[in-house]
């Protein structure tokens, strides 16, 4: 896995569907690897493949004019099951970030412990880029995590996203929550000889 | 000014707050099995730790065990491979697991309440979003992903960023063939697989009261299909009756100083909410749905919307799903032919949903062309059903009695829906593909899918009670 998070400028990948959950990210059925590699080949796989496994013309990572590290898709994105499996398809088949005006929970967290970022702009913002790559699929979308800003090279429009800063030092660093969390064991310790039951 | 019970149990379990970083936060309780757990004990043994607090932490394989035969080696190899690794990560890290064939074992949110496992004030966190079924005693449940399985492991805490409050208030009385699984449908149907996002739901009113520990639980187990971090109902008598005694529940001394404790869980007259929301149970019909997400639902009478009445933005995503379910906009359902009817899963698989089921089939036979799956949530609800009789009620019916585990709600078992047939689910997802794949779910409550096994078809089951 790619530690750390660079500011990115690449074309995008559109999917404009709302509620994409993540047994459509990645099918219960590819679940079954006890590693984290390799995932990517099977991302999407019951829209990208038909039940022959031949690749369905018509779905957007099938078509040579969309490529790049940009995921951009409809509101929800990541609903449904827990399954880190998503983030780790979407890691292993080289996206960076994922663009959405809305993430499910689970998700988000999911995704920045695989140093994807997920970046939720409004609804309006999402539109326009949906219609840049419409116009033109080479269109480039710049990610700027340090300034928090997301812009569309073609007309320059551009909004501020949130992340909290915790998360941002971690991606921009490449740190995980464990390193954190093991240098708390005092704290761990006190709270636990304060507690007589567990609960 | 007051707490809510969320706030209260969320505030005690923080081991630490600094300013910049998000809570870290002690897991009294952790379960795990077989599909998202073998990535982080890969991680702790990278970075050569042990796990933490073994005893905190209980393993069950549920997700890819067959259904029949279980004393026989899983055929499938990835299956196998799975389930076998998570007998080595617990044996080599000193987790207790109750692997299959033990008396224990069974679907993980089913399991954890029925051994007294799951108690009230708990904070509880398994990689598996269901989690919040515990959230029914009064706990703060919820699921994680495989990374922060290894974080639990590593330490019995997790960094989590607090979710804001929601409560859901439910008045009034249900109607007769209304149970608990029409309740949190009609509510996500109501507020859409998006609407509690964010939020920790506490569900409270008078027809949430009334419920058994076991319809409580089938209630928080669908509050992730809305967003919701987790969900929760204050404990009470009902959940105190129903621990005392389990397993693994605290006995003499302790249970009177945990009891003490417990009878505090509860949320302050005057603690203030982010969200409120109210409902009355007496609109509630019994519920299907119709679409690819658990806000796709409707009572069971009614018609699927027009087009003109979503919004713009949404048509295409609507129409997707429409077609992925070969139904058109508009149309009824009742009548529908069905081909596979689904009981089971950790939504709808306890003994008193068998129980619900068996009274209502009793003497009835189900339809000639309708294949009927139940399959109870554990080893215990199994033995127990055959204790009670309820297997030959079944077998007369001609429903099939499996043996325990997830199975058809998410067929990463055998038990696959073929592609293109309809099958009614008591299980909690109706994502494409989710039962096999292009397999097309109707999901609704325990008494209406057994009202379409005897029927073949969309049935009301008010017709028929
Ligand atoms: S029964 Fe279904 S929802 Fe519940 S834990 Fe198993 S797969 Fe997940």
């Amino acid at each position: 896995m790619e530690k750390k998070f660079a500011n990115l400028s690449s074309t995008v990948v559109p999917l404009p569907i709302e509620n994409i959950d993540t047994d459509q990210i990645i099918p219960a059925r590819f679940l079954k690897a006890t590693t984290r590699e390799g995932f990517g080949e099977n991302l999407f796989r019951d829209w990208r493949y038909d039940e022959q496994n031949a690749p369905r013309k018509d779905f957007v990572l099938n078509n040579p004019l969309y490529k790049g590290r940009i995921l951009v898709a409809g509101k929800n994105f990541g609903c449904g099951s827990s399954r880190e499996h998503a983030a780790w398809s979407l890691a292993d088949y080289g996206f960076k970030v994922v663009v959405s005006s809305f993430f499910a929970d689970i998700f988000k967290n999911n995704a920045l412990n695989n140093f994807i970022l997920p970046v939720q702009v409004s609804e309006a913002f999402l539109q326009q880029i949906f219609r840049a790559v419409e116009k033109d699929p080479a269109a480039q979308l710049e990610v700027n995590l340090e300034e928090q800003f997301i812009r569309i090279g073609a007309t320059g429009e551009q909004e501020k996203f949130d992340i909290n800063p915790y998360k941002k030092t971690c991606l921009l660093n490449g740190y995980d929550d464990i390193d954190y969390l093991l240098s708390l064991s005092k704290e761990i310790n006190t709270y636990e000889t304060s507690r007589p039951f567990n609960f | 000014m007051g707490k809510t019970l969320f706030d209260k149990i969320w505030d005690s379990h923080i081991v630490a707050a600094k300013p910049g970083f998000p809570d870290a936060v002690y897991i009294n309780t952790h379960f795990i099995h077989e599909v998202t757990s073998p990535q982080a004990f890969d991680g702790l043994r990278k970075r050569n730790i042990p796990v933490f607090r073994p005893g905190k932490t209980r393993a069950t394989p549920d997700h890819n065990v067959p259904t029949i035969d279980q004393h026989l080696p899983i055929k499938e190899a990835l299956s196998r491979k799975q389930v076998e690794m998570l007998t080595k990560n617990t044996t080599e890290f000193g987790v207790e697991m109750y692997g299959l064939g033990h008396p224990y074992q069974g679907i993980v949110h089913v399991i954890g309440p029925e051994l007294g496992i799951t108690l009230p004030g708990m904070t509880i966190v398994c990689g598996d979003s269901h989690t919040s079924t515990h959230g029914a005693f009064g706990a703060v449940a919820f699921g994680i992903g495989t990374s922060e399985v290894e974080q639990v492991l590593a330490t019995q805490c997790i960094l989590q960023y607090k979710p804001k409050r929601m409560k859901i208030e439910v008045k009034g009385q249900l109607k007769k063939g209304v149970v608990s699984k029409d309740i949190i449908l009609y509510i996500i149907s109501q507020i859409s697989a998006s609407g509690a996002t964010g939020y920790f739901v506490e569900y409270a009113g008078e027809a949430i009261r009334n419920l058994s520990m076991e319809a409580r639980m089938t209630v928080c187990n669908m509050s992730i299909e809305m967003g919701a971090r987790g969900g929760l109902i204050a404990p009470d008598q009902v959940t105190f009756d129903y621990i005392k005694g389990r397993e693994f529940a605290p006995k003499g001394e302790d249970w009177d100083k945990a009891l003490a404790y417990w009878q505090t869980l509860h949320t302050d007259a005057d603690a203030q909410f982010d969200k409120v929301l109210e409902f009355d149970a007496a609109d509630i019909e019994p519920q299907i749905t119709y679409g690819t997400n658990p806000g796709m639902g409707m009572g069971v009478t009614c018609s699927i919307p027009e087009l003109a009445d979503i919004e713009a933005t949404e048509r295409p995503s609507f129409s997707k799903s429409l077609q992925y379910m070969d139904l058109q906009p508009g149309s009824r359902l009742l009548g529908k032919k069905v081909d596979y009817v689904f009981i089971g899963s950790c939504t709808n698989s306890r003994i008193e949903d068998l129980r619900m089921v068996a009274e209502f089939v009793k003497g009835k036979k189900k339809a000639d062309d309708v294949t009927v799956w139940i399959v109870p949530g554990s080893k215990q609800v199994e033995a127990q059903a055959i204790a009670e009789g309820i297997d030959k009620v079944f077998e007369a019916a001609g429903f099939q009695l499996r043996q325990p585990g997830c199975s058809a709600c998410l067929g990463m078992n055998e038990d696959k829906i073929p592609a293109g047939k309809y099958c009614i689910a008591t299980s909690n997802r109706n994502f494409e593909g989710r039962q096999g794949p292009n397999a097309r779910t109707f999901l609704a409550s325990p008494l209406t899918a057994a009202a379409a096994a005897i029927t073949g078809n969309v049935t009301d089951v008010r017709e028929l009670i």
